[in-house]
Order: structure tokens, then sequence, then C-alpha cells
């Protein structure tokens, strides 16, 4: 599937493996079972490593190694399971993880300004999904409410700004 | 009340053009009915029996008198000329087209009025006191902290896909208005020793196939901390609620399922995290700023007795009935909180048309009123009329068919759509509700019989608050044919209690009749200043069952 990563489509250099699978040379996504079980082993390779969370599971099991992931993908089953929304600002807040958040799975052009606003960075979109359609999902609210993991200005502080310049 | 800034304007204008695309995906055939659900639930818009229906948010029931010519006009142009106010203070309008929809919209946008999270499994409209602003007894008007809330519940991007809806409600008395223990989220302002204010928080409550009376969860949470605490909860139940059973979603099966404490335990976790950020805090000039949206009009220094009042009352016994009824005190001297009935006798509770609209927002501007409420049982309240105005009121009132005196009693009643309109019903609600009006209709009786709450729901969902009810009526299919079961002692105030199913349900023509007995019997065993409710306490059910089922 093509990947939209910081704004841009971009190449996928990591190989999803299956839990009984060898492990590939290059980047890989192993499921989180897969991650605990051979956790070792798998973090002294030499090549980035990504672990997927159904939704189901909380990255809070990855607190002691996850600054040792290149890449986290959060599934999304179906677009009405939202759990995915919490981990990834969980990633970002408490965890501190700072490499790629990818959305997976069945979500909709409509859910693609709140991933990014949680901290999602990558989204594995369908075939015919253009970048005009992603720069447009971004672009139709200007402002928000909640500050959140994108750290974007909101509306109480333009508010509060433009106080400041009224007084000034 | 709330303006909206350049800023809250630009949100909805262009939340309004986000869903207008939505729908021309829809209509193009981009987005299948079942990826469109969830989007056009999310702006109020319902797929029912016989059309769709649009849920138009008031934000804590609060209208003006331009909004409520707005409403008209929606009614008149795009509707069958009558709106339906709903239990969550919103109005729903039966019969609009998907492709009016979003010039629907754009029109209410233009009076500072939304569909915003009027349904979808997400943060809904937030519920306030309906006296908010007049009652005696309030620590603080609790519709600036709810519009606080509803700005950050507002496309909130970590929460807009839970596992169930999630519905918040705010009050700053003691006196419950709002129905507090029966929601997800319910928030009472209060005052500590040291005499400072903040909020007592509470969760798990709700209605619905298994209803459940809130914990606290936050004892005394400061106001700066508000936002951090309520986005703590919606975590623990955004990642926690289950996902595989629609009737065991809502928060209240969480926290019953974890217990109150750990309930805390994870909220606590998750609160101090959040506070940590800092960036939630609610700053004090922001609270100053919207604060002073809601400040009260300046009442004049008036004598508590008005002679135009008092004349009126003497020489107009339709308008001392309506007045013994239908008004409230007020907190300034000289003023009272008058409740309009939307329950005339036989009537479709809550329904309003657009004459009505149009009628009231004349007579607010005439009487010189900036404000008219919706509360949640379906009646609009003005919180602050001079009681000098009271017969000129009245007599607009009147000419509307807005004046029946009935506040409070046994034909007052809550009642959901049901089968005449929704997808979700079993049975139907309004005609039951239509029959018992009549039945219980006369004046005197009525009186007689004093504060009685009758809550009728179409099925399990409880819209029309029947766990709730003094008396509460749910319909139930049994193969085909419409049942009621009939339920006692229920209390949606501060003493809030579930209501016990007395027994087999009844039929469509034995309902009322047994609505009647129960009335009966209360009329027979009540002491003096007793309440049907205080009665059914003191009697508990059987003999209410005895008399009931004997007759039957």
């Amino acid at each position: 599937m093509p990947l939209i990563k910081d704004g841009d489509f971009a190449d996928d250099t990591f190989e999803s493996v299956a839990d009984n699978a060898p492990m590939p040379a290059n980047g890989s996504i192993v499921s989180l079972a897969r991650f605990l079980k051979d956790k070792e082993a798998l973090l002294a390779r030499n090549a980035p490593l990504g672990v997927r969370l159904q939704s189901s599971e909380s990255p809070a099991t990855l607190v002691d190694d996850v600054h040792r992931l290149s890449m986290v993908a959060l599934e999304f089953p179906k677009f009405r399971d939202g759990r995915g929304f919490s981990w990834a600002r969980m990633l970002r807040a408490r965890l501190g993880f700072e490499g790629e958040i990818r959305a997976v799975g069945e979500f909709l052009y409509d859910q693609i300004a709140f991933m990014h606003r949680v901290g999602i960075n990558a989204f594995e979109v369908r075939e015919s999904f253009t970048l005009d359609e992603y720069r447009r999902a971004l672009d139709e609210m200007s402002y928000a409410y909640q500050p959140s993991t994108d750290r974007r200005v909101t509306i109480r502080e333009l508010r509060a700004e433009e106080r400041q310049t009224h007084t000034a | 009340m709330y303006r909206y800034d350049e800023f809250d304007a630009r949100f909805v204008s262009e939340r309004v053009e986000q869903f207008r695309y939505q729908v021309e995906r829809r209509l193009s055939g981009e987005l299948t009915e079942d990826e469109f659900k969830p989007l056009r639930l999310m702006n109020g818009l319902y797929l029912q029996l016989h059309a769709y229906m649009l849920r138009v948010a008031v934000p804590y029931g609060t209208l003006s008198a331009a909004q409520l010519r707005k409403l008209a006009h929606i009614a008149r142009k795009y509707d069958k000329g009558y709106g339906h106010f709903t239990t969550r203070q919103n109005i729903q309008f039966n019969w609009p087209r998907l492709v009016d929809v979003p010039d629907i919209l754009a029109e209410l946008a233009t009076v500072e009025m939304h569909a915003l999270q009027t349904s979808g499994n997400c943060i809904r409209n937030v519920t306030a006191d309906h006296f908010a602003g007049a009652a005696e007894d309030e620590i603080e008007d609790p519709r600036v902290l709810a519009e606080i809330v509803r700005q950050w519940s507002s496309l909130h991007p970590e929460f807009s896909y839970l596992p169930r809806k999630f519905k918040i409600a705010v009050s700053g008395t003691e006196q419950d208005r709002a129905a507090l223990k029966f929601h997800d989220v319910a928030v009472q302002i209060v005052k500590n020793e040291a005499g400072d204010v903040g909020y007592r928080v509470s969760a798990g409550g709700g209605m619905g196939r298994s209803p459940y009376i809130g914990h606290v969860v936050g004892e005394f949470v400061a106001r700066a901390d508000i936002l951090a605490f309520l986005e703590a909860v919606m975590r623990v139940y955004n990642q926690s609620g289950r996902r595989d059973n629609i009737y065991k979603a809502r928060i209240k099966i969480l926290v019953n399922a974890l217990g109150a404490d750990e309930m805390r335990k994870q909220i606590a976790r998750e609160f101090e995290e959040i506070r940590g950020t800092g960036t939630l805090q609610v700053p004090r000039n922001e609270l100053e700023r919207i604060a002073a949206y809601f400040a009260p009009p300046a009442f004049e220094e008036l004598d508590d007795t008005s002679a135009e009042y008092e004349a009126a009352r003497a020489s107009d016994p339709g308008f001392r009935a309506w007045s013994d009824i239908n008004l409230a005190r007020h907190r300034a001297p000289g003023y009272a909180i008058a409740t309009i009935s939307l329950k005339p006798i036989g009537g479709i509770p809550g329904d309003c048309s657009h004459v009505q609209l149009d009628g009231l927002a004349e007579i607010m501007e005439e009487i010189g009123l900036d404000e008219i409420r919706v509360s949640h049982e379906q009646n609009l309240v003005l919180p602050h009329v001079r009681k000098a105005d009271l017969p000129a009121l009245f007599a607009g009132l009147k000419t509307l068919g807005l004046a029946t005196p009935n506040a409070g009693l046994i034909t007052d009643i809550i009642a959901c759509p049901g089968l005449d309109y929704c997808d979700l019903a079993n049975a139907r609600s309004i005609p039951i509700a239509q029959r018992i009006s009549e039945r219980f209709g006369a004046q005197e009786r009525q009186r007689e019989i004093g504060e009685l709450k009758i809550k009728i729901s179409g099925c399990i969902n409880a819209c029309g608050h029947h766990h709730a009810g003094h008396i509460g009526i749910l319909g139930v299919d049994k193969k085909g044919t419409e049942y009621y079961q009939l339920m006692l002692g229920g209390s949606g105030a501060e003493d809030a209690s579930i209501g016990d199913i007395l027994g087999p349900a009844f039929g469509e023509h034995e309902i009322v009749d047994a609505v009647e007995d129960v009335v009966g019997l209360y009329l027979e065993r009540r002491e003096p200043g007793e309440r049907f409710l205080d009665t059914y306490r003191r009697l508990g059910s059987d003999p209410f069952k005895e008399r009931v089922y004997a007759a039957h």
C-alpha cells in the first residue's frame, strides 16, 4: 500500500514479518507478541525495527524499549475503533516516542486530521489516494480548541495573543 | 449569553463546509452508507423510519430571540412547520432532505448555532440547569463551565471515536434540575470549607438497558484543573470501555466493572500526567472572558410584590392558576422564573410550531427578554421575567396556545418520539402520553394530585428517562404487539433513584387505567404534604402491585 509520511509519499522501508517467519535483513515490523518474546534478539539486529499494535494493545508495555524502536504501527481494525487515538498520544506524551507512528488498517479520509493532531505522522493509504486529498483533509479546519500532540496553536492561545495586541 | 468571536465563527462555518463535502461524497456514491453514518451522526443527522432527522444543538439549553426565529424559519422552509425539543435540551427536525442539510447548517451558523456532536460516539452537547443564573441557591452559573467544556469537546481529536456516546451535564445548585446522577459525567459546582469554588465530578451514571447512578470520582477538582480532569476520565474510558457489545459500551459499565475505587485510581494517574503538561489549564482570563457573557441582566431594584401582578391574579382565574403552577422563585425580588409548558392537554410533548417559535421571539422582544431556555423536561423557560410583565406574557402565551398550567404536574409528561418516528423504537410513546394527558387533564384533578413526573420511552434506550420517572413507562414489543411496562419510584433529581418494575406489562388499552389505579392508591394513602414519590417510598411497591394487578 502507498505510504504518506511527513506530508509526502515515501517508500516503505519496513517489511511486515509474520510471527513464525524468519527475520529479513532490512527494516521490519513485528507483532507485539513476537517483540515481547524475542525482544533482545530483535533489538540486537542492526536494522530498523517497528512494532505493530492491535487496537486492544496498549503501548504502555513498550515503555522500557520504545526508544530503541524506529516505528510503531497502530492498527485501526475498523474506523469506529478509536483506541489508536489515545495510544498515539500516550506514545508521544507519556513515552516520549519520537519515531514514526503509522496508521494502518481501516480508517477514513475524515479521520486523518484527528490522527495528525494526536501525533500520527505516517499513513498507509489506498492506491487511488492523492496528496491533494491528504492536504485537503488537514486544511478543512483552520482552528482547533484543544491542545494536542501536534502543538498546534489553540483558539485560546490565539485569543490571548489578540488581547495582548489590543492592550499593546 | 455567549457570543462567538471570529475564531468560533470560522470554526463553525468551516465545519459546515466540511460536512457539505461529506454529503457530496455520499450523494456521489464515494462514501457508502456505512462509512457516511458516523460522519453524519457527528453532525446530528439520523436516518429514521420515514426520513432523515436533524438534531440541532442548543448548548446548555440557552437560546436568543434571533435564534428562535431562525429555528422557525428552518421549520417552515425545510421541514413540516414544527420542531421537537428533546430531553437533552436540543431541538430536532423530523423531515429535512439530505441535500438541504448543509444549507440548513449554514443558516444556523448565521445565528451562532450548529449541530456538532448531537449524536455519534463522541462527547455530546453539554447540558445544564435550565434555571441557571436565576436559581436562588446557585453558587455559580453552570453555563460558564458548560461553554468551556463545549469548546474543549468540539472536534476533540482523541475522543471523537469513543466506544459509545458520552453525555456531560453541569449544575451550580444542590437542587438537581439537570438529572446529574444519570449522566456519563456530571459536574456539580461546589464550595469547599475554605470557601473556594470547585467542581465535584461524578462518572458512570446512565439510563438505557442497565440504569446506574453515577459515582463521585473527583470530590473537589480545582477550577483550573477541570479540563485536565475531564480529559483523564475520557482517556480511561476510551482505552478501556468495551467495544464488543453496544449495550455494554457506556462508561457506566466500565465504572461498574472496575469498581469506583479502581476507576478513581486510573483517572488520578492520567490526571496527574495531563495536569503535569500544563497545557490544559483553564487560564483565569479565559474563564473571566466567558463568564462575562453569562453575567445576569441588570436587575431593577423592585419590591417583591407587584400591583399589576396581584391585580391580574385577583381578576383572572386562568392567570392565577398558571402563575400558581408555572412560576418558580427568582433570586431577585420582583422577578420570577416562568415555565412555558410544551405539554398541551392531549398534545405531543416537546413539539413547537414555527408560529409558536416566532411568536415567542416576538414576546421576548416586546418584554425585553434576552434569552429563553430549553429544559430537559421538554419545556421552555423564561428565566428573568419582571412580575409586572407576567400578565402580558401570559396573554401572549395564551394566544400561541402555550399557556398550559401544568409544570411539574401529571400531564407534564416526558416522552421520546417513539415508534411514530424513531428507527430504534419498539412501541409508540406519543399516543400513550396523549391519552394519559387527556385522562388527567382536568385542572382541579391535576392540582389535587400534585407533583408527579411521568416519563415514557418507546424502547430500552430510555430517551424518555423512564427509569427516572416517579411513574415510568417503557414500551416493549411482544411478537409484534406493543406492551407497556410500569415502573414506580424513580427520580432524576438530587434524591436520584431508579424506578422498580411493578410487574407484567400492560397492553396499550390497559396502561392508562393502570396509571390511574396507581394514582388512585396514592390519593387514598398519602399523608399530608406527601408527593407521590414520598408515598411510594414510604409504602413500597406491594400495595401498588396489589391494586393494579387485582384490577386487571
